[in-house]
């Protein structure tokens, strides 16, 4: 789908996630009872696990010193192995180069490897109109490609759906199949993606993945999955187009090993993720397989203009989805509200500065400012500071957003306080006040247990909360 | 201008101000000349029978299956009993020599790259990783990725002794072995247990798009 950003919109995305009840279920199983305890479990594990991240921290500053060093090497050694590389400025060049490589070879279609700069560039809309059928294989963003959404998270991209959902999805797409079949179980819902999508592998004329790093040393590119969908898309198909970013360079194997040593531990708990593919140049004389082109399309689409600016430090980001999985705003609003590609903390960071800070500038005030982001970040990323930065700019463009902001702060704070509520009465009043806007109603209210969903009360015209609070209260 | 250019001409605009040309290069040459190790956790560096063991308990944690063997000519009479229980008749093999040179008696072993049709895939690790229970396979006319990525079941025989403790000490293997053209093989696979997804409600569900099952034959190393 074409991601015409909304961001503007947020409060209203938030509004609507907050009445959303099944989304609530689903974002406190995913995230507290999910992502963030795994992380724990995976800390435990690894007891150097605080060092690590100081050294992948001083480790990413070097390289963002040393970035065109880094980068001709790793051109140089992708072209001695055998691969073409190809810069692009912005996502109309990349999306050019792409189209053209495809088209010399006739693809019909592309099996496509989870990646956020092809949600960046929105890929799959350029390749479409080019008469290119792009197929996501990644089994969360083959549903949401199935249901033209973007992803609600970016580890986890379709998160937000029951599996109810995803079995009438099947059922509207699948149309081949026998109608009268049981989606009942997340195991046949499963197999029958599988089954689908093997096929397409199998058929596909170009395979695109993204690629979690590149390594200077040896011009090797990898992806990280759990599916083994990258890895097919990598290896069957006649021609492998990797599309990546400038900040995924690393020096060499041993520093992109320090931070795969992190990221699948930060990101899931996982002790390593499933398959962690290195890929270098096309096949090779007596290979069985393997790509016969092999192609990097390098992208920087503004991130020369970040490194010189004091939203710098965002270049450290591995993507682990850390701070989106522990951000008290998300924890309620989730993804869809933040109106773009990138959600959360690192989204907030990211999205005003490909989409303008006029249409995003609600986005760095979604933030209570508790700093958990920060305290999760694998690469010790300030993002409280940076967001901070971007208040400052949106106050200079006279977007201040500090209504919405304050209100947050006092939503995600109850939501963690329950104990709270006597005493901040006043402040619950004050920003439902403020989030009901000019129709003087609100549709939700925060209770004991964090958000829930009330009946259409009239927003409070003064006076004490708590009566009102304990009616509303199920 | 090219976006070659472009790009390169406002990183240097940018990373002047900090480093000259000139430090930056050789800065970067250096960091991969030496191609030193960062901070190797404990765990990554445990040595004889200890490693083997993590090695065991941390693939099976990831939800492989581990199987011991005396020692490689033990190998096709345990396929002969995973084809059995899988109810299969013939396993699609990597070429290569450790494999080809085993007696098959019995046992329907086709050699090749991996196909769809193949439920049964056999490979040859070129190492392990005790840390986190890691297999690392190299691709090459003895190893096609294909077989690591298409049948429903994958073994890999794994010798005890090409257990490493770390990941480094692969690196360093690979860089060893090499002595012209690239270090890196076209593709490395590091495989930490069987193919999974979490897509649906968080439920853990093996089998997403690679093999459903992992099982790993480990030759014990010569004793002495
Ligand atoms: S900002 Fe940090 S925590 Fe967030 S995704 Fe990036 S690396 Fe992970």
């Amino acid at each position: 789908m074409t991601h015409e950003p909304h961001c503007h919109d947020f409060q209203k995305g938030a509004a609507d996630a907050l009445n959303n009840d099944q989304l609530q279920e689903l974002l406190n199983r995913t995230l507290k009872n999910g992502f963030q305890k795994k992380r724990l479990n995976g800390m435990a594990r690894l007891p150097e696990y605080d060092q690590l991240r100081d050294q992948a921290r001083d480790l990413k500053n070097h390289i963002l010193d040393h970035l065109d060093a880094y980068l001709e090497r790793f051109e140089l050694e992708v072209q001695k192995a055998g691969g073409h590389m190809h810069w692009a400025e912005d996502g109309d060049q990349a999306r050019a180069i792409i189209g053209d490589i495809c088209k010399k070879v006739g693809a019909k279609t592309v099996t496509k490897g989870k990646s956020m700069i092809a949600e960046e560039i929105d890929l799959n809309d350029y390749l479409a109109e080019q008469g290119i059928e792009p197929i996501e294989t990644d089994l969360g963003e083959y549903i949401i490609q199935l249901r033209n959404e973007l992803p609600s998270h970016i580890i986890a991209p379709a998160f937000h759906l029951s599996k109810n959902q995803v079995a009438e999805t099947f059922r509207e797409h699948h149309q081949h199949l026998d109608a009268d079949r049981s989606l009942e179980e997340p195991t046949t819902l499963l197999n029958e993606a599988r089954k689908e999508l093997r096929d397409r592998f199998l058929k596909a004329d170009v395979g695109i993945t993204g690629a979690n790093f590149l390594v200077a040393e040896t011009g090797t590119a990898m992806i990280v999955t759990n599916e083994g969908n990258g890895d097919l898309t990598q290896c069957l198909p006649p021609v492998h187009i990797a599309l990546t970013s400038i900040d995924k360079v690393v020096p060499t194997l041993e520093d992109a090993t320090l931070l795969l040593r992190l990221l699948a531990r930060t990101a899931t708990g996982q002790e390593q993720s499933v398959y962690n593919t290195f890929f270098t140049g096309p096949k090779r004389e007596g290979d069985l397989d393997g790509p016969d082109e092999f192609h990097i399309v390098l992208l920087d689409n503004g991130r020369t203009e970040l490194l010189g600016s004091e939203f710098r430090d965002i270049l450290r980001c591995i993507r682990c989805g850390a701070c989106i999985n522990h951000c008290p705003v998300y924890g309620v609003t989730s993804g869809h509200a933040y109106g773009w590609v990138y959600p959360g903390p690192m989204g907030s960071v990211l999205t005003p500065f490909f989409v303008g800070i006029e249409e995003a500038h609600l986005l760095p005030s979604a933030s209570t400012f508790c700093g958990r982001c920060q305290d999760v970040c694998p690469v010790r990323i300030p993002l409280p500071d940076l967001l901070r930065n971007w208040r400052n700019r949106a106050f200079a463009v006279g977007k201040p957003g500090g209504a919405q902001r304050l209100a947050l702060k006092v939503w995600a704070m109850l939501a963690q306080r329950p104990g709270l509520y006597h005493v901040t009465a006043r402040f619950k009043i004050w920003a439902m006040k403020s989030l009901a806007g000019k129709r003087g109603h609100f549709k939700w209210f925060i209770g004991a247990g964090g958000w829930t969903k009330a009946r259409d009360l009239p927003a409070p015209q003064g006076g004490t909360f708590q009566s009102r609070y304990q009616k509303g209260e199920r | 201008m090219s976006a070659r250019k472009a790009i390169f001409a406002r990183l240097k605009r940018t990373l002047d101000e900090v480093h000259n040309p000139t430090v930056r290069i050789s800065g970067a040459d250096q960091r991969i000349r030496e191609a030193n190790a960062n901070i190797i956790p404990a765990r990554g560096q445990t040595e004889g029978p200890a490693r083997a063991a993590m090695f065991v308990s941390e693939a099976e944690a990831a939800d492989a299956e581990v199987m011991r063997l005396a020692a490689l000519a033990d190998v096709p009479r345990f396929v002969h009993d995973i084809l059995i229980q899988a109810g299969a008749s013939q396993i699609k093999a990597a070429p290569h020599p450790q494999l080809q040179d085993l007696d098959w008696t019995g046992v329907g072993i086709h050699y090749g790259r991996g196909e769809n049709s193949d439920h049964i895939g056999l490979s040859v690790a070129l190492a392990g990783v005790a840390e986190t229970g890691t297999l690392v396979l190299a691709s090459g006319p003895q190893s096609p990725t294909t077989l690591n990525f298409l049948p429903d079941v994958h073994v890999v025989v794994l010798e005890e002794e090409n257990i490493a403790a770390n990941y480094e000490a692969v690196w360093a293997t690979l860089r060893a072995q090499k002595t012209e053209g690239p270090v890196m093989p076209r593709t490395v696979n590091w495989i930490t247990g069987p193919s999974r997804t979490a897509d649906i409600e968080q439920t853990l569900l093996l089998g997403a798009h690679g093999p459903r099952k992992l099982i790993i034959l480990l030759i014990d190393g010569k004793n002495p």
